[in-house]
């Protein structure tokens, strides 16, 4: 990666022009040819340092639903649960944490309803108390991690 | 209620745009319709927040950014509003939000996320938010992230996948 990888990856961080010829726009503002964007870009997904590229729909508006849930699992089957917990679909990302609250987690639904009926099942199948955490109020949302 | 053309749409690009010189061209063969017709309708599903943004993910670890920290404070109701969006503010804050209390169990209610490329870093950020936010005096905790076991876009359409959002650490 060099300083023109970083420079395309800052610049898509923050958006991506819905015209006829968005590449060729966003490497006017890079001073990169059109060709040498496209094949960056493409070189930046096929390596895994972005995993995506394209639109962030808002969830709620979709009809969907996101909530962050928490639950205390045992160390001695930690990943047995963190097994069960990633083997449902509906979980987006799964993380360690350091606290009596130990593995964090988001679910993504189709539906509102859902995410009860998906965090029923987890504590059906892990016997653990799942800790509920919808957000109430966003303040911020503007991941953007300078490369 | 979303049209039915722009569903076909939300699907045909959830998996990510077609990455060549005409991409929106390419979607609008895939679905039968005019390129300025897919400009229009992507336009406007961005205009109407159906589509927060456009452009990459990328995964944090991969660009260095090791320690990420859920920061949480349990913080009064009243002031709840006004101090989540003072600590908005800092450009090392990547998400802000408030969440509900568990009882003893877990007493915090505002949570925020500082992504960092070391822990020193993250906590010396940390230390500057308090002190430039005055919040010496809430309960606060900080969870680093040990392991990543799963990082994936949600899925909405079960005809596609990796659609991604951006309530992520």
């Amino acid at each position: 990666m060099d300083e023109i990888d970083r420079a395309i990856i800052n610049t898509l961080q923050v958006g991506f022009p819905i015209c006829p010829s968005p590449y060729k726009k966003v490497a006017k503002t890079l001073n990169i040819s059109e060709q040498a964007l496209i094949e960056r870009l493409q070189t930046l997904l096929d390596n895994g340092i972005l995993s995506r590229f394209g639109p962030m729909f808002h969830a709620e508006q979709m009809g969907g639903a996101l909530t962050l849930a928490a639950i205390k699992a045992p160390q001695d089957n930690y990943d047995t649960m963190a097994e069960i917990i990633n083997s449902f679909p509906e979980v987006a990302h799964n993380y360690a944490r350091e606290h009596v609250l130990n593995m964090w987690f988001v679910l993504a639904t189709e539906t509102p309803e859902q995410i009860q009926q998906v965090i029923n099942q987890i504590e059906a199948q892990t016997g653990l108390t799942v800790y509920n955490m919808p957000k109430i109020q966003e303040y911020f949302v503007g991941l953007k991690l300078e490369a | 209620m979303i049209e039915a053309i722009d569903l076909d749409l939300i699907a045909a690009v959830q998996e990510g745009l077609p990455i060549a010189s005409r991409p929106y061209a390419l979607i609008a063969e895939q679905l039968n319709l005019d390129e300025s017709e897919v400009i229009a309708r992507l336009s406007k599903l961005k205009q109407q927040g159906l589509i927060k943004r456009l452009g990459v993910i990328v995964k944090h670890r991969r660009l260095g950014y090791c320690s990420n920290a859920m920061v949480v404070f349990d913080m009064p109701d009243t002031h709840i509003n006004e101090m989540g969006q003072r600590i908005s503010q800092f450009h090392f804050i990547n998400l802000c939000y408030q969440r509900p209390r568990h009882g003893d169990q877990w007493p915090y209610n505002l949570f925020c996320m500082i992504h960092g490329k070391s822990r020193e870093k993250v906590l010396q950020q940390l230390s500057y938010l308090i002190e430039h936010c005055a919040l010496e005096n809430y309960a606060h905790d900080i969870l680093f992230s040990r392991r990543c076991f799963k990082q994936r876009g949600a899925l909405y359409f079960p005809r596609g996948s990796g659609f991604s959002h951006e309530n992520r650490d």
